[in-house]
């Protein structure tokens, strides 16, 4: 650690300031940001959505969009070279060389009519004069390093035939092929699955430390930066707000910002509430399969087992977790218990009614019982409606007159801590996690008994992700609901069931109170999960908060 | 791969039967007596008793298109009694012209447009890229007909450069049959150019703003070469679908241009037959251009796996 | 790279950029496609209204004497009430003597009202199978079959081919050239009512049990508006070019109403000696199909930014 302090940095960042163009909200997008990344150290630049962050990376690597996005001020030196002023050219022989950058896109940021040797190719040809042996020697070691198994394969096959974590150890090989002394990764594992996640954090860490490479590590995600960080700077508004040792920062947070996002990050420690064993079981599954059968006419594809033989149930004043990686099914059970799909077989139970099966007059009856949230806040409200005419939408489905409708609107709004009064305006007036908020509103004025949240907090900063949990568990305690919540994070998870189902492809691996699941799990698949959480060995959420600014203090 | 060229086959089939359905459907379901219609205004009773036998009128609608139907696969498309022929012999008798226009045009169109269209998605935002979209609407809004006049009036009439009208076979030689062809084909082209291009540019900008372009740049590659490699490959599938789209474009224009530059082609013959009532012919050509259409079309679809990777079957 | 860039500026400034939005009339308003197209429009409009103030004389008065007369020629002419005066055949005259300009300013009438009425038509009829057949499954295969089948027949053919069925006349021409239109908006609607359906806040809709009624006209059709009005511009431009097609080949509308097809394929025989009786209202056809173009391309900007390229 001493050492790589005062070996000459990779790269300086001093003042940058990058305009914004005119018309939005504020002036700089950067506002005179100054970060130093030295040989051998991973920085890691947090901070939520719109902080700047992944306009600082873009800066560095001179793909901000020309017109839109310009750097006004300041230095970003490339072993003392400074990246803003040297010619187009220069920058070209930089980029892919000397500097490279890997995406957060597994599924797009790869060419598609492209084999993945090629696309590695291009880089040895536009920067050596290898030749063609050589190249192909060299692609084959690249791969052979970021461990793909079978490399000759690999290399002749298409981005599409991979996986996303497969398609990201390609971006790596991609961007290493040429041993560059820098290496900006934005948001690297945002949008794979935990195992994966910690696979490719592990590469990461594993090559920087036997390459000189030092690394600028963007993400939102503290878990994350607890994982690999050596040192961090959490952005606001353009700013760095605070900058240090990682360890020291996750700690002692000094910064009032950095110490709410810190503890926003919900605690890996399930929450353990007094159950009630003789509340009443409000839904309660049999078997539960739903089967997508694919194929063309001369071949008929095997089906897809989405959801195999789930039981689960919930009761009365309860959270029930469902846990699994992108795949495993949990969406299509959270679909079918609201049945927005058919399931294939089983039955879903409410209250001794089954809603799997129910005729088209019944379902009706039975829809305002089930209500569900859904992940994407900007889709789940109608755009050209007022969003007071989305609450009442069900309520006057059922008969109920729109002035009730819309009163019982005003007391919901408030019971979801908005302002009643904007029940006429649009949902492009409010902001991603308010949305959510309304989207909750609208469920609860159905009177239903079981709320689904399917990955409603998904998209949500992790603050904002924080106050719409604390909502929703306010709600769930003082209307005694029962709740069904997917999700994909662990985290989250633990902080709002009481119990937890682990699927995995398809079929319930676990299932038992979160307390027990989490302290001991039994599936090989459970443990192996919950291995990869990043930042399970730090402790994270309100308790660990409370605790560092007066020690240190 | 076999999998797919099969389905994609059948596919097609469904579409060519409703084809043949409308166009059967066309004359049986208007007013009147349809053979006395198919005869045409100037058929005998004679004529109209043999056609009422051939083609079974006194039978259930659902026979009378089974007749049909079989007659049609046996390349059996009737009588004409306006040209006092048979249909499937005047059509052979007429293809040639057609598809040499056809093939010029398509020629003319692709070198032309697709640069064009390339240019003006690179230089997005410039006076080229408006002057070449100024172009494009300008292309959709002129007629084909006032277009070929006014070439017409230029360049055979003005200066004479070229013939007024006319068709030369390639057997008289090959440069009377282009120096017949170059004026309709570029009158044809035009419009054809105009949705090429646009297209062309539509796609390729759409394909500038995918993530794989900022990794490419971030590799350090040139723009140009961003360009050519990436883009234009990725580019080609949108703009092939819409090359055999615009086939309907182009046999609309070839009924249009044939008629003004005085070509014996099939789309000459259609309006020949139409002004005759002529309708076994009209019947025929009908069915001819959809099937070519469609057939066009088809073999586009099963290029997509050429084109793109991930189009595997 | 205006998307990937986009979602950078975007993700820099997270305050709401829509509050600060024009309006959407300010936004058409601004638009020089809309305004140019728009203005065109308009003056063709007041043109063919106006037709008879405007130094016309009976575009289908027939005047032996005077046939194929080049634009501007002169002569005494003797009117209905018996007055005389000097009267100039500004765009010359026709084989049978009528006059050019007359002829092309009330030309106007037919093709602007073939265009309007195809487009509204072709949308109303399309809209209606494209929304009930996006939503019920089993029509929805058969409509699609059937829509396949006409696509497959090229537009103008078929147009043809429907016009030669039955006597020549308005009527038959605007059905012949919506016929053809009408696939092309039920793909479009039903593409919408596809995607549309998808949307969490339909999901949500039934959900808290909104009929499938209901929410067709409360979720789905508002969404397809936009893209139907640009489409109806198009379909309109391209009704005015298949109608002066359809006359100009002699199978549209009877050759005595006066259409710019019709007064052209009238030119088409002495067009090396007389090539006004083309060139006129081949220019007034030309600039109106233009204007209608310019003005759906920028109503597609304005509205519809996302719409692909048509095809």
């Amino acid at each position: 650690m001493s050492d790589t302090q005062t070996a000459a940095p990779v790269l300086e960042i001093t003042n940058l300031s990058v305009e914004l163009p005119k018309g939005t909200d504020r002036r700089y997008a950067v506002d005179e940001v100054s970060i130093t990344v030295a040989p051998h150290e991973i920085v890691c630049l947090v901070g939520e959505s719109g902080s700047g962050k992944s306009v600082t990376a873009h800066s560095v690597m001179g793909l901000l969009p020309k017109g839109q996005l310009t750097p006004v001020a300041g230095t970003i030196r490339l072993h003392g070279e400074d990246l803003l002023t040297v010619s187009d050219d220069r920058l070209r022989e930089l980029r892919g060389a000397r500097m490279s950058m890997i995406f957060q896109e597994p599924m797009t940021a790869l060419n598609p009519t492209m084999t993945c040797s090629d696309q590695i190719e291009e880089v040895l040809i536009t920067h050596t004069d290898l030749g063609m042996t050589e190249r192909r020697q060299r692609i084959l070691d690249i791969l052979e390093l970021v461990h793909l198994p079978d490399p000759p394969r690999m290399a002749a096959s298409y981005p599409h035939q991979l996986s996303g974590g497969q398609r990201k150890r390609i971006m790596i090989a991609m961007a290493l092929v040429l041993e560059p002394s820098l290496l900006i990764a934005d948001e690297p594992t945002t949008a794979l699955d935990v195992t994966t996640q910690a696979q490719i954090l592990k590469l990461i860490k594993e090559i920087q430390q036997t390459h000189d490479t030092g690394v600028l590590f963007i993400t939102h995600d503290f878990g994350v930066v607890a994982e690999i960080a050596d040192r961090v700077a959490v952005m606001q508004w353009g700013k760095i707000v605070e900058q240090g040792d990682a360890k020291t920062v996750l700690r002692n947070p000094q910064h009032a910002y950095t110490r709410m996002l810190i503890g926003a990050v919900p605690s890996f420690t399930p929450i353990d509430r007094p159950r009630d064993p003789k509340a009443a079981v409000v839904l309660k599954t049999l078997g539960l399969s739903k089967t997508y059968t694919g194929g063309t006419f001369l071949r008929r594809a095997a089906g897809v087992r989405a959801a195999d033989d789930v039981n689960i149930e919930v009761r009365k004043g309860e959270t029930l977790g469902i846990v699994g990686e992108s795949g495993s099914g949990k969406s299509t059970v959270a679909r079918c218990i609201a049945r927005l799909i058919d399931p294939t077989s089983g039955a879903v139970l409410l209250d001794g009614d089954d809603i799997a099966r129910a005729p088209s007059r019944q379902l009706r009856k039975l829809r305002r019982r089930v209500q569900i949230i859904f992940q994407d806040p900007y889709r789940s409200l109608n755009p050209r409606r007022p969003v007071g005419e989305s609450i009442i939408e069900g309520p006057t489905n059922y008969g109920t007159s729109r002035a009730d409708a819309t009163e019982r609107a005003r007391q919901l709004m408030a019971l979801v801590r908005l302002d009643p009064e904007s029940l006429d305006r649009y949902p492009h007036q409010f902001s991603g996690g308010q949305r959510q908020r309304i989207c909750i509103a609208r469920a609860l004025a159905m009177g239903p008994d079981l709320l689904i949240a399917d990955e409603a907090v998904s998209a949500l900063d992790v603050s904002v992700q924080a106050q719409v949990l604390d909502l929703l568990d306010d709600i769930r305690r003082r209307l005694d609901l029962a709740m069904l919540f997917i999700t994909h994070d662990l985290r989250v998870a633990a902080q709002v069931c009481d119990t937890v189902a682990v699927m995995h492809r398809g079929k319930v691996v676990e299932y038992g109170p979160a307390h027990s699941v989490f302290a001991d799990p039994q599936d090989d698949y459970t443990r192996s999960l919950f291995a990869a959480a990043p930042g399970r060995g730090f402790a994270f959420g309100a308790g660990a908060l409370t605790a560092s600014p007066d020690a240190t203090a | 791969m076999f999998g797919f060229i099969v389905n994609r086959l059948i596919a097609t089939i469904p579409v060519l039967g409703m084809v043949a359905i409308f166009v059967f459907l066309m004359l049986r379901l208007t007013p009147g007596d349809p053979a006395a219609v198919l005869a045409g205004d100037n058929g005998t009773p004679q004529q109209i008793a043999e056609i009422r036998e051939a083609l079974g009128l006194n039978e259930p609608i659902p026979v009378q298109l089974g007749i049909w139907f079989s007659n049609l696969l046996q390349g059996d498309f009737g009588q004409s009694y306006f040209f006092k022929k048979d249909v499937t012999e005047l059509i052979l008798l007429r293809v040639g012209p057609t598809v040499a226009l056809a093939t010029t045009t398509l020629i003319i169109t692709i070198i032309v447009a697709i640069p064009l269209g390339i240019i003006a998605a690179y230089l997005h935002g410039t006076w080229i890229d408006r002057g070449v979209m100024a172009f494009s609407v300008a292309g959709f809004s002129i007629p084909v007909f006032v277009l070929g006049y006014i070439l017409v009036y230029l360049f055979a009439l003005e200066i004479k450069l070229f013939p007024v009208q006319g068709y030369k076979p390639l057997a008289d030689g090959f440069w009377p049959f282009i120096h017949h062809l170059v004026l309709p084909s570029i009158t044809l082209s035009v419009i054809y150019i105009a949705l090429i291009a646009r297209i062309t540019r539509a796609s390729v900008l759409e394909i500038l703003n995918e993530d794989y372009i900022r990794t490419a740049y971030a590799k350090g590659l040139k723009p140009t070469k961003v360009l050519m490699k990436h883009a234009l490959r990725n580019a080609a599938v949108p703009i092939v679908t819409v090359i055999g789209i615009g086939i309907a474009l182009l046999i609309g224009g070839v009924v249009v241009t044939e008629s003004v530059f005085n070509i014996p082609g099939l789309g000459r013959l259609t309006v020949d037959a139409v002004l005759g009532r002529d309708y076994p012919t009209i019947q025929a050509v009908i069915i001819v251009f959809s099937f070519v259409y469609v057939l066009i079309n088809l073999l586009i679809d099963l290029s997509y796996s050429l084109l793109d990777p991930r189009i595997r079957y | 790279m205006t998307e990937s860039t986009h979602n950078l500026v975007d993700s820099a400034a997270s305050a709401d950029a829509s509050a600060r939005k024009a309006t959407l009339w300010q936004q058409l308003l601004r638009n020089p496609s809309v305004l140019i197209g728009a203005s065109i429009l308009a003056l063709m409009v007041m043109m063919s209204l106006l037709a008879p103030v405007l130094g016309t004389m009976d575009p289908s008065e027939i005047n032996p004497a005077w046939r194929n007369k080049h634009p501007g020629f002169e002569h005494l002419k003797t009117f209905a009430d018996g007055s005389e005066a000097q009267w100039s055949y500004r765009l010359g005259t026709d084989t049978l003597g009528r006059d050019t300009y007359s002829r092309v300013i009330y030309g106007a009438q037919v093709s602007l009202a073939v265009g309007l009425i195809v487009a509204v038509l072709s949308i109303a009829i399309g809209l209606t199978i494209g929304l009930v057949s996006g939503y019920i499954r089993w029509l929805d295969a058969i409509v699609m079959r059937v829509m396949d089948g006409l696509m497959a027949i090229p537009g103008i053919l078929l147009a043809i081919a429907l016009v030669s069925l039955s006597s020549a006349g308005l009527g038959t021409v605007i059905l012949a050239i919506t016929i053809p239109e009408i696939p092309r908006v039920v793909r479009l609607v039903r593409a919408i009512v596809l995607s549309i359906r998808e949307e969490p806040y339909v999901e949500a809709a039934i959900s808290v049990g909104t009929s499938l009624p209901l929410i067709l006209i409360r979720h789905v059709l508002p969404n397809t508006i936009a893209p139907l009005i640009v489409q109806g511009t198009y379909i309109c431009a391209s009704a005015i070019l298949v109608e002066a097609i359809l006359s100009f080949l002699g199978v549209g509308i009877p050759p005595e109403i006066p259409t710019w097809g019709n007064i052209m394929a009238e030119g088409r025989v002495l067009f090396r000696l007389f090539p006004h009786n083309i060139l006129y209202p081949g220019i007034f056809l030309a600039i109106t199909v233009l204007a209608v173009n310019m003005l759906g391309d920028g109503l597609r900007d304005t509205l519809d930014p996302r719409m692909r390229e048509r095809i």
